[in-house]
């Protein structure tokens, strides 16, 4: 699971809606609608800048049943690894991107009776899809959206009037309006459950808050993203085979030794099955284990790997294959 | 190529058989001479025609009986559908997803049309032909998901996924190997599997439902289980076990080959779109051990797999009374000449 299937799209329009932050709306390159997805999905956007390949995570904020685009919304970030960057700056309508299909950590809970929703700055966006979820469904919902101003707020204008003051409020940091967090979460009906996306500081004081108020934790959401399993490229020397291959930075062990055409047993290709254990042979770095099948101990002595999700790290990794 | 559909049985006279074609496709289970639990899941991906992989969901010459017996299954105890209320989204995409592999997969027997929300929905075999509004309950006689699991074989449960585990909050089961859905809805995954001997303590549940909460769209996952059924009977339910445990008492060395019968569960898990829950597909084959040996490496392989099954999985597949006598059986069929590794016929 290194990478989840891949679909090609193109950039079909891009808008600036605040400051720093530009919409993005992405459509099939062959014309075919996308898959239908659940609010709160995100999809690994894979970008080509210059021959280097950068991945980065975005929610979807278009409404989960419209299949004829899906649209993302980025923060130009000032410490940006590159992908903002790319993005704002050299990213032109129509050029080509990849996705991966939608993958939901921040799915809501079906059984809720009341929603509340904590928004911070560009962490709106996966409450964009949820709200028109909610309100196609008729279930109730509040939005608390926190904004440093006017300017640097996107979206805050239309959903008030498309959802109503009642169910949408709004906060600017400017105007030394803050966002009541503790009196909101005091006094709740039961069934209630609150999501909160937005900076870590936020996310971490609305999950504390929560916590003192007594919310039982199942009832609290925040977002988490797929952490796309990659690293640096690296060799591994194929014993039996008498070979060294590359791994890519977003390619497992398994998908380099099967490019270089050796058959090396797997199953799952999740790190759950134990089919492709490889016995390690020579490891001067370090191992990144990211399978659910070895035990602690096991990782821990560095003599096996599941090779369709680990990963290593350091200058000589030999493997029994 | 058009599927001839039998006319046959799962109860009373029990008349349903395998064809010589049908036989050469039956999912065999055991890839080696030995069996013990693991998780044994792969990506569901489209395999070879002749191969119960040819279409992701399978549909075979039983199609019409199997859907005539859930019939008589639900007319009898309706609590064999279950849907809680907040699965109505995954109902409805539980419904695209079979309607779609079924049109798919047989054009000649299911078409699907779609105009927007307007579907248009034509099962041949069965003779159906309506036309709903997808994501209005009341455009169809049943809830959408009872609807579509009147029409396609195999079991269905649909499982929610919140607080890190997966709740079986839905299923259409009618065809079980000796579970109930009205006992176990609304349990999560480690509470419904409780019962399994020895695969908790070597951590196979634990590695499993890490492995299914990331199961991608797009990307299904499948694995084989099994047990042994006296008799071709679909509904082996707790609810009917006065119906069908004697039978386990009637096998003699001499009806092991009509009476005794594999039952092998094709299991596939499918992430839905709109719902986030996982589809759990439970697709039930049975095949007589007259029919099984007429494919010698089948017959070896599961006469050693019988003999060396582990006593606690002998007990809790309910093979204790009959195992004796299906061993003799299959041992006549067994030359101890080596077998060939995988799982299709040599």
């Amino acid at each position: 699971m290194s990478g989840g299937l891949a679909i090609a799209v193109r950039v079909s329009r891009i808008d600036t809606v605040a400051a720093n932050i530009k919409r993005f709306r992405l459509v099939r390159h062959d014309g075919e609608p996308l898959p239908v997805f659940s609010a709160g999905a995100h999809v690994i956007v894979s970008m080509d800048d210059d021959g280097h390949r950068r991945r980065n995570p975005y929610s979807l904020m278009s409404a989960p049943h419209d299949t004829s685009g899906y649209d993302i919304s980025v923060l130009r970030v000032a410490e940006s690894r590159g992908g903002s960057a790319f993005l704002h700056e050299k990213l032109r309508e129509g050029d080509a991107l990849t996705i991966s299909h939608p993958v939901n950590l921040f799915h809501a809970d079906k059984r809720g009776r009341k929603h509340i929703l904590l928004a911070g700055g560009i962490g709106i966006t996966p409450f964009l899809a949820m709200m028109a979820e909610f309100d196609r469904a008729n279930v109730a919902f509040e939005l608390h959206y926190a904004m440093r101003s006017r300017e640097h707020g996107a979206y805050w204008q239309e959903l008030v009037e498309r959802y109503g003051a009642h169910r949408v409020k709004r906060y600017f940091s400017a105007e030394n309006d803050v966002l009541p967090v503790a009196s909101l979460l005091h006094n709740q009906p039961l069934g209630t459950h609150a999501y909160v996306c937005g900076p870590d500081r936020m996310t971490d004081f609305v999950l504390r808050t929560a916590r003192e108020c007594g919310w039982p934790k199942s009832n609290v959401h925040s977002e988490r993203f797929l952490a796309p399993i990659s690293g640096k490229a690296f060799d591994a020397e194929l014993l039996r085979s008498g070979i060294v291959v590359r791994v890519g930075d977003h390619e497992s062990i398994l998908e380099a030794v099967e490019a270089a055409g050796i058959d090396a047993p797997y199953m799952c290709r999740g790190g759950a099955c134990g089919q492709c254990e490889t016995a390690v042979v020579a490891c001067n770095g370090v191992l990144a284990h990211h399978d659910v099948y070895l035990s602690e101990e096991e990782k821990a002595s560095g003599r096996k790997v599941m090779i369709c999700v680990s990963r290593f790290d350091g200058t000589k990794l030999s493997l029994d294959l | 190529m058009a599927i001839v559909f039998r006319q046959e049985t799962f109860r009373d006279d029990f008349t349903y058989r395998n064809s010589p074609g049908n036989i050469r496709r039956f999912p065999f289970p055991f890839d080696r001479d030995e069996y013990m639990y693991s998780v044994n899941m792969e990506p569901h991906v489209r395999g070879q025609a002749g191969t119960v992989y040819e279409s992701l969901i399978d549909v075979d010459e039983h199609y019409v009986a199997e859907m005539q017996d859930r019939a008589l299954v639900l007319k009898e105890d309706p609590l064999r559908y279950q849907a809680l209320p907040h699965m109505m989204a995954a109902q409805w995409d539980t419904l695209e997803l079979l309607m779609e592999e079924q049109a798919a997969g047989y054009p000649e027997h299911f078409t699907l049309i779609r105009n927007g929300d307007r579907w248009r929905w034509i099962n041949r075999p069965l003779g159906i032909d309506d036309t709903f509004t997808f994501g209005d309950r009341s455009t169809l006689p049943y809830d959408p998901f009872e609807y579509i699991t009147r029409q396609a074989q195999g079991d269905f449960c649909i499982v929610d996924q919140r607080d890190g585990n997966l709740w079986m909050d839905a299923g259409m089961v009618t065809t079980q190997a000796d579970w109930s859905l009205d006992f176990d809805i609304g349990m999560n995954f480690m509470e419904w599997h409780g019962p399994v001997p020895l695969a908790h303590q070597i951590g196979v549940f634990d590695r499993a439902l890490k492995f299914l909460l990331n199961l991608q769209l797009g990307k299904p996952t499948r694995r084989f289980n099994w047990t042994m059924t006296i008799n071709p009977r679909l509904d082996t339910s707790p609810e009917n076990y006065h119906k069908w445990g004697p039978d386990r008492t009637t096998v003699t060395p001499d009806n092991v080959g009509e009476k005794v019968h594999l039952r092998v569960e094709l299991q596939s898990l499918w992430r839905l779109p709109r719902s986030n829950a996982i589809l759990f597909v439970i697709r039930c084959y049975l095949i007589s051990m007259n029919e099984l040996v007429t494919v010698p490496k089948w017959a070896r392989r599961l006469h050693r797999v019988l003999k060396t099954l582990p006593p606690e999985l002998v007990d809790y597949k309910g093979l204790t009374r009959y195992r004796d006598n299906t061993i003799a059986w299959l041992s006549k069929h067994d030359d101890g000449a080596p077998t060939s590794p995988g799982i299709f016929p040599d």
